[in-house]
């Protein structure tokens, strides 16, 4: 009955992420261990034995694990996973990218983006970017799970103890490579773990807007930015912004969506948020359907205003 | 270099799904049904492959009923050769997808497998690497951009915090993110074309495939609605019920 969560992290640290996927696992099974596959990875291991719950940690290092590619760790979930019912990972590019691997190999059906565990072979998930939630039963050995985040409290990071395990690397047959990593830098919250996130859609016009606009209000409110599909595919920020069906899933307590209409595939990834404000001047736009608060207004005027006010 | 391109029938992204009044799913008939998204950008990615000498043949497949022929002859209009419609009223699911697709690729030999990352409809994001594993290949999910070289392709992917490229050895699986291209309008000169290319049509039996479910749905239902909130008339207005009511900042 025992569970195995799939850790994120860069090797240095632990993502957020992986304490909402232990909460999940929790709730699966008493017993939940973690795996930590990467390439010098001793504090990222330290770290998750500490979190709460967790019964023990498997560290496995080799060189060729150092940035999560789906094959190799693939494999090494594999060697792992007879030992266990569930096999869970948090849905966020890497556990998507790696968990089917494992569930084709192991001959059994996955769990994407479950929100809620019903009983221990019954989960929830959404369909239909969010417009059906279907309640679906597995019979398979070994439940493989993807876990959307934003459906699961995490578990604290500190408190537990957890022994840490070291295993030899199973064998990969070196097909893929990593070249390299462009990633966005930014001094701001992360987007999937911020309390706060502001916004910008079509609205705004232009990139410059973006920054000149939004931006601030962000860092006003120490807030995370984001974006909607439009925003984004018209050049004003860099893709890994976009919330959405097929971009972040996102629940903060304060989100608050500027010049966004709030197309189907957009609400998708941000209407479980806490409190939603939506600045919009088309009194009309879907987004006012899900906000707590609405202002009709020109945002070009509106969000320096409101920028301003909070200083 | 053959490539093999995998496209799903759903739901068209501008309909707004009903969920069906006795809970069994959701209500599908009499709306518009279109190729997935992400199959188009796979579709088109492939066919621009073609148009820059780097392969050579373009096969689409689909799974499902006998409708699929239309979507199939959308993609043999956007550039496809030739199509394969493995046919069947069951329910198919990721991992019997993926099944039917490796007996496919087996059988064409193809070097390239293109699919979107995931369908609009049940958003599982599984097939492609479900794929990879029973081919027991490399994979390059969420790409944003493909480059082939010398048996090799160099993979960008869209990941949590910006972009990362792989190089994989060929053969290899590739799954679409948004921003991979922008499809092609299809013209009335290729649609009429490609009503002479083929459809072979299979049968999962003849691919000596086990398609049946391993998920059972117990039930499809409405998500839960947020409760109508209230429109403010300015900015302070705002704030006072940001920092008041919902004492969120």
């Amino acid at each position: 009955m025992a569970a195995l969560v799939i850790a994120e992290h860069d090797n240095l640290s632990l993502k957020a992420a992986t304490l909402n996927a232990v909460a999940a696992a929790l709730q699966c099974s008493p017993e939940v261990d973690i795996l930590v596959a990467g390439n010098q990875s001793d504090a990222a291991a330290q770290a998750a034995a500490q979190i709460a719950g967790v019964s023990k940690v498997i560290q496995i290092d080799a060189p060729n694990l150092a940035d999560q590619l789906a094959e190799p760790l693939a494999a090494q979930i594999l060697a792992l996973a007879s030992s266990y019912t569930y096999v869970l990972a948090p849905a966020t590019a890497n556990g998507k990218n790696v968990l089917p691997r494992v569930a084709a190999k192991l001959d059994v059906a996955q769990l994407s983006d479950v929100t809620k565990i019903v009983s221990p072979d019954t989960f929830e998930r959404p369909i239909y970017a969010g417009n059906a939630i279907a309640t679906v039963q597995s019979s398979d050995p070994i439940k493989i799970i993807t876990v959307r985040t934003t459906g699961f409290d995490p578990v604290s990071a500190a408190g537990g103890s957890a022994a840490i395990e070291k295993h030899a690397v199973a064998a990969d047959a070196g097909k893929s490579a990593f070249v390299g990593r462009e990633l966005t830098k930014s001094d701001r919250p992360e987007l999937t773990a911020a309390k706060i996130i502001v916004s910008g859609g079509r609205g705004l016009g232009s990139g410059e807007k973006y920054q000149e606009l939004i931006a601030p209000l962000a860092d006003k409110l120490g807030a995370a930015l984001g974006a909607s599909r439009a925003a984004v595919d018209a050049g004003y920020v860099p893709n890994d912004y976009q919330v959405g069906q097929t971009g972040k899933i996102v629940a903060p307590q304060l989100y608050v969506a500027v010049g966004i209409s709030g197309a189907i595939q957009h609400l998708a990834g941000m209407k479980d948020s806490k409190v939603i404000v939506a600045i919009n001047k088309d009194p009309e736009a879907p987004i006012f359907s899900v906000a707590d608060y609405g202002l009709v207004a020109d945002l070009f005027t509106a969000v320096p205003e409101l920028t301003k006010a909070l200083g | 270099m053959k490539i093999l391109v995998a496209v799903k029938r759903v739901v068209d992204y501008n309909v707004k799904v009903r969920v069906k009044s006795d809970n069994s799913g959701v209500d599908i008939a009499n709306v518009k049904m279109s190729m997935n998204p992400f199959d188009e950008i796979a579709v088109e990615e492939a066919v621009r492959l073609k148009e820059a000498g780097v392969a050579t043949e373009i096969v689409v497949v689909s799974a499902g009923p006998t409708q699929c022929q239309e979507t199939l002859r959308t993609a043999l209009a956007i550039g496809a050769d030739r199509a394969i419609l493995v046919e069947t009223e069951s329910e198919l699911q990721p991992l019997a997808v993926a099944k039917l697709l490796k007996a496919l690729v087996d059988k064409e030999q193809a070097q390239m497998m293109i699919l979107g990352k995931q369908a609009i409809d049940d958003d599982s994001n599984q097939t492609g690497q479900m794929l990879a594993s029973l081919l027991d290949i490399p994979q390059g999910t969420f790409a944003s951009q493909v480059v082939v070289t010398d048996g090799k392709a160099s993979v960008t992917r869209e990941v949590d915090g910006g972009l990362e490229t792989l190089a994989l050895t060929l053969p290899a699986v590739i799954t679409t993110d948004l921003r991979l291209n922008e499809p092609r309008y299809v013209t009335l000169p290729n649609i009429m074309k490609a009503k002479k290319k083929v459809i072979d049509i299979v049968k999962p039996e003849d691919l000596g495939v086990d398609i049946s479910p391993r998920l059972k749905t117990i039930k499809v239902e409405e998500p839960p609605k947020r409760s109508a909130g209230v429109m403010v008339a300015d900015v302070a207005a705002l704030i006072e019920k940001l920092k008041n009511e919902a004492k969120v900042i």
